[in-house]
């Protein structure tokens, strides 16, 4: 199925490139190393056949897009058109500067649970066929069901097929109705202390590389809270109560405009569940406000509007 | 610790909460004096940086007050910051930096000087009870 969405891909990149439509295509070509993808732009006709789609494009490539010039044609999933909507609705890029190649998406591969279940073994090569995975290494074969290795978000994505797009490459996947907060719950129900030690355990590796900030698309700001120096609100060591504020304003930073397409968490080197935060504001906010990010494409973000009856829980 | 007595940050817009806060001054009414104020234009001003900044420094409280909603003096400033202190303290709570307790929202008229020493007493109160707030507070040496 995947096979697919290469060719339609490739297919439609050289169309769009050969009418000179668009100027260059975001989208992935293979990586270097198993289970890893790079982002690609091709530009010439025949830089599209180097475009691919499997289950390891993960990257979200809205990140691309921010004040680019010129018209660029994107492939996107569902999470990477809702970030494409946030985009256009923050004025990063014009619509009319996108062609959007919406591939209704059927989840990533978790590479991390994959290497989990080959104790310590190297992967050379990998195959994948329809759902079915083949890994290789020096002296091994595996074979996995993909769909049992999916990343964290995108065994609990409710929107996998493109929010907007120009050419939808393939029949759209159905919607799996799912509770998407149960974890969240679980946390929310500790007593504080112990709400406390959770996140201090959780973040105690953080070693404040920020690769979680640069591989997400929200995060564009010209200068970083974190690299703000005059006055400096975040500390740059990394002494707890410096790495708490980081995550606390990291993850407050993309409230209402998070996507949960899991760039930061896969772009983390220590593991780091930093979805956790991230998926409470995006909780709160579709509680309180009915407000999914990208989602909608004429409505304003939830902090850049108001309703004179929003509900005040914080009073008292 | 019987002697102890909270630190609490409070910071109040100037049309409303601080004009309320002169009037409870002028008339007398008696409060806590374990406030201390910092007038900000209008509650749409706090960033949730400074917050943060003020758990950091060591404040056992903090206090955010402005304009009922509807009388902001910038018509809309108080409309935004609602949705931002509902988000921020839920997600402070939620992470555990801030227990419950420790930070409070009003919304004060500067005609209601009763209700500002009525709500400055609740605060202290309720600030009190969470006792003092240490895991926030940065333990090394800050370079000025």
């Amino acid at each position: 199925m995947q096979q697919s969405y290469t060719e339609s891909i490739r297919e439609a990149a050289k169309r769009l490139l050969s009418e000179k439509r668009v100027e260059a295509v975001i989208g992935f070509r293979k990586g270097t190393i198993p289970f890893m993808n790079e982002p690609f732009l091709a530009r010439t006709v025949e830089q599209a056949d180097l475009l691919i789609w499997d289950g390891n494009c993960a990257m979200n490539l809205a990140n691309y897009l921010p004040k680019r010039t010129g018209s660029v044609a994107i492939t996107a999933k569902g999470c990477d058109s809702r970030s494409i909507v946030i985009h256009l609705l923050e004025n990063q890029i014009k619509r009319e500067q996108l062609y959007i190649l919406g591939i209704p998406c059927r989840g990533m591969t978790d590479k991390r649970k994959i290497a989990d279940n080959l104790n310590g073994r190297e992967i050379i090569e990998v195959e994948e066929t329809g759902e079915k995975l083949r890994v290789l290494g020096r002296d091994f074969e595996q074979s996995f069901e993909r769909t049992e290795f999916l990343e964290e978000n995108c065994a609990v994505c409710t929107h996998k097929n493109p929010v907007l797009c120009d050419e939808l490459l393939g029949e759209p996947v159905e919607e799996q109705q799912i509770d998407r907060y149960e974890e969240i719950r679980k946390i929310e129900a500790l007593p504080p202390e112990q709400k406390r030690l959770f996140f201090d355990e959780l973040i105690q590796p953080c070693i404040r590389c920020y690769a979680c900030r640069n591989a997400c698309p929200a995060c564009y700001c010209p200068t970083c809270f974190v690299d703000e120096s005059k006055p400096q609100w975040v500390g740059k060591t990394t002494d707890p109560t410096d790495t708490r504020t980081f995550h606390f304003l990291r993850a407050f930073h993309v409230a209402g405009r998070c996507t949960d397409c899991g760039s930061c968490e896969r772009a983390c080197p220590v593991g780091i569940r930093v979805r956790l935060f991230t998926r409470k504001l995006e909780k709160e906010v579709k509680e309180l406000y009915g407000y999914e990010a990208g989602v909608v494409q004429d409505e304003r973000p939830p902090l850049d509007a108001f309703r004179p009856d929003d509900p005040e829980p914080f009073l008292g | 610790m019987s002697d102890w007595e909270p630190r609490i940050i409070a910071f109040l817009c100037n049309w409303c909460s601080y004009g309320a806060a002169d009037l409870a001054g002028v008339s007398r009414f008696q409060y806590p004096p374990n406030i201390r104020v910092i007038r900000v234009p209008c509650s749409g001003r706090i960033n949730p940086k400074f917050i943060l900044a003020a758990f950091r420094h060591g404040v056992d409280g903090v206090w955010v007050s402005g304009c009922h909603p509807g009388d902001c003096h910038y018509i809309e400033g108080n409309f935004y910051a609602r949705r931002k202190f509902a988000l921020l303290k839920s997600q402070l709570e939620y992470t555990g930096i801030v227990e419950p307790g420790r930070l409070h929202f009003s919304w004060i008229s500067s005609a209601e000087g009763t209700k500002f020493a009525e709500t400055a007493s609740h605060v202290v109160e309720s600030v009190k009870a969470a006792g003092p707030a240490q895991h926030f507070v940065k333990k090394q040496a800050e370079v000025a």
